[in-house]
């Protein structure tokens, strides 16, 4: 009989820690002990502190375990499962309840605290890989009552009254969507998920994906059942090897239980579904370009309308939601509209998922209501930014966002008010950033990135981009001039303007925004070739204060270039012309004689 | 999958495997597992509580973990009961056949049972 659950998590990020050989030890270790029979081992989804990870829990104490390695499960094993005794090394030590006790129980720390799971209310809970958890947790019965209990239009309706919106980042009605589809007349007719996660950063889908891949087949039932189709395909990224395997079995453990296939339920409505691996091009999230992808082409993007509810994959009327959108829909279902719309703002209904990153003590997945406030997110929940810096901004969105800078870090997150202020909400990539970091080389950054993911078809986004790339390279090499700021936002809004997808038309929005509210920092780099944040290499110069230097020769000694000269005991000098900017230097000096300016 | 009612009894059987998940349920069983307990047979004590809570169907309120040594290690197998509303019972010298009794008069039924607790066996 069992008494006892250790859960480990499974998901991406906990098994490159080393969660797999973790689990191995411990089926080892309670076989030596003769604990198999009392003690169920259950590898379940992400928990979302992927920072402090591998992580495990052990129900019914529901003690949490953190940065757990293999040497420490003996100890576990023979303290805890065996006598009892919880051990307080290992407990996840919230950082804002430190003055109490170690935190024991998941649900109590600051980080679980605030959030409400609706999306990813099983990952962490159940094993992704056994459907019968997942019936336990009411899975299917959202699916039962709706093909035995509502009309398509109920269906309809109450996703409508719900006031869900796509959380893939465009944030259109998932209702409008369904109705769309649901006129449209065909005798074919597809539902599509897009789990093409691309923004940097950001793996809410996968996570849904890997500890939770039942509702999302649940889910896509669901909607072939009120637009009326009967085959669904899922575009999911091949770098997703783990979230491909759970939810391949989950496909499969569906079709053995009759819950794909023919007449299910009894009710006379089929559905199936099918994988599609993507190879990693960005632009495959967008809708037209994943469509031409699933088809066997080159993903492409082509212009709209007609919109995919009319003419979709192979030219039949389609609907295509992302991951996150359908892990909401069977709980809408069955709790009802009214549940649901209850939780965040007056536009924006629900909780969304972020995907902490960057300079920020607990990177990871959280779960909010809509409307909680950045500074919730990054203060409380996230537990700030490390190292005693501060907080500068937040880019969300990824390569499609904007950032929101400190000023604005009470501004209730929802769709509207991020796009007020110049950001989007995209798929929920959330990256903090510190005082060490310079908006105009992150601005870069993204448009690197946008400019390697470009598939080349509409002029404004494949020329556009590069362009406004050149001029960002030449600010941070120093030779930026302030027409230069101009020439940016008449070519970002030409390209925002003038490209024919969502990827050309957000990818100026990283410049924008970043100009917006941190122009001063573009102008330290024109005006004063200065780089306030010390991190466009070209833009700084490393000086050595005659003063402190006591002539230890250790700098010249690290330089690689050659550029510091210097008897012993006496002050040394670095030659700028030869210097490469490296740092090198900076780190070996013990007296604190080397600034970068 | 034809029916409802399929569904249903999949539910049915595994909810008992999974309450375990949902955290402590409003009463806890807390078995004294310290090298003491252990040896005067805790064990089979603990595991007669998981099983019996599992057949009366109480997964979902009653909770069943264990503990360190609570200090009177001449009365162990020592056995302490947390009801919401209720003082903390401590039951002491248990064995399965008294771990069954317990389930069935004090969980079940709401009464102590008076002649294994701490007070009985001083007296």
């Amino acid at each position: 009989m069992i008494r006892s659950h250790v859960l480990i998590c499974g998901g991406t990020g906990c098994t490159s820690s080393g969660s797999v050989a973790l689990r191995d030890k411990l089926a080892d270790e309670l076989k030596a002990k003769g604990l198999e029979e009392e003690i169920k081992i259950v590898m379940t989804g992400c928990f979302g502190l992927c920072a402090l990870g591998p992580i495990m829990i052990v129900y019914p104490e529901g003690t949490f375990y953190s940065q757990v390695t293999a040497d420490d499960i003996p100890e576990i094993v023979e303290e805890h499962l065996l006598k009892g005794r919880i051990v307080e090394r290992l407990v996840y030590n919230d950082q804002a309840a430190a003055a109490e006790e170690a935190t024991a129980s998941l649900s109590e720390t600051q980080f679980y605290k605030k959030q409400k799971r609706v999306a990813l209310r099983n990952c962490g809970v159940i094993n992704p890989e056994a459907i019968d958890e997942y019936i336990a947790m009411d899975g299917y019965f959202a699916l039962a009552k709706a093909v035995k209990e509502m009309t398509p239009e109920d269906v309809i309706n109450t996703i409508l009254a719900s006031g869900l919106r796509g959380r893939g980042g465009g944030g259109f009605p998932t209702g409008r969507k369904w109705q769309f589809a649901r006129a449209s007349v065909s005798d074919k007719k597809y539902v599509v998920c897009n789990a093409d996660e691309g923004d940097p950063g950001a793996f809410m889908d996968r996570s849904v994906l890997e500890g939770d891949p039942h509702a999302l087949i649940e889910a896509m039932a669901i909607a072939a059942y009120a637009i009326g189709a009967d085959e669904g395909w899922v575009y999911v990224r091949a770098e997703y090897p783990i979230a491909v395997r759970r939810l391949s079995i989950a496909i499969e453990q569906a079709r053995e239980y009759g819950l794909l296939g023919k007449n299910i339920f009894g009710s006379g409505f089929n559905f199936d579904l099918h994988i599609r691996l993507g190879a990693g091009a960005f632009v495959c999230g967008e809708e037209t370009a994943l469509l031409t992808s699933v088809e066997g082409n080159r993903g492409e993007p082509r212009p709209r309308p007609p919109f995919p509810a009319v003419k979709g994959l192979w030219g039949k009327p389609t609907i295509i939601n992302n991951v996150e959108t359908y892990a909401n829909i069977a709980q809408i279902i069955l709790k009802g509209a009214d549940w649901f719309s209850s939780m965040g703002t007056e536009k924006s209904k629900g909780t969304k998922v972020f995907a902490l990153g960057g300079k920020i003590t607990n990177t990871g997945l959280v779960e909010v209501p809509m409307g909680t406030t950045l500074r919730e997110i990054v203060e409380e929940i996230g537990g700030g930014v490390p190292n005693g810096k501060t907080f500068k901004a937040a880019q969300t969105g990824g390569p499609s966002g904007g950032c929101i800078p400190a000023s604005l870090i009470d501004v209730p997150i929802d769709y509207d008010n991020l796009l007020e202020i110049g950001s989007m909400m995209g798929s929920g990539g959330l990256i903090v950033m510190d005082e060490d970091t310079c908006m105009v080389d992150l601005a870069k950054f993204f448009l690197e990135f946008t400019v390697d993911e470009s598939c080349g078809k509409c002029a404004p986004c494949r020329i556009g981009t590069v362009r406004m790339l050149e001029i960002l390279n030449k600010i941070c090499d120093g030779n930026g001039e302030m027409e230069d700021l101009d020439k940016l936002e008449e070519l970002a809004n030409y390209i925002k303007s003038a490209s024919l997808c969502g990827l050309g038309q957000t990818a100026p929005n990283p410049v924008l925004s970043t100009l917006r509210y941190f122009r001063d920092e573009y102008i330290a780099h024109i005006v004063d070739k200065k780089c306030p944040a010390g991190v466009c290499k070209k833009l700084l110069n490393y000086t050595i204060d005659p003063d402190k230097c006591k002539g230890c020769t250790l700098c010249a000694r690290a330089c690689p270039a050659g550029a510091i000269t210097g008897k012993v005991k006496e002050v040394h000098v670095i030659d700028t012309a030869k210097c490469v900017k490296c740092g090198a230097c900076m780190e070996k000096c013990k007296f604190g004689a080397i600034s970068r300016k | 999958m034809k029916s409802l009612e399929e569904l249903m009894a999949i539910k049915a059987k595994m909810q008992d495997k999974v309450a375990i998940r949902k955290g402590s349920g409003s009463t806890r069983i807390v078995v004294g597992m310290a090298t003491c307990g252990i040896a005067a047979g805790a064990r089979p004590v603990l595991n007669a509580f998981v099983e019996a809570v599992n057949e009366a169907g109480l997964t979902e309120s009653v909770s069943v973990t264990q503990t360190g040594c609570i200090g009177i290690c001449q009365y162990e197998p020592v056995v302490e009961v947390y009801a919401e509303g209720q003082e903390k019972v401590t039951y002491v010298k248990m064995t399965p056949e008294k771990a069954k009794t317990i389930i069935e008069k004090h969980i079940k039924g709401g009464k102590v049972v008076a002649e294994y607790t701490i007070g009985a066996a001083k007296a």
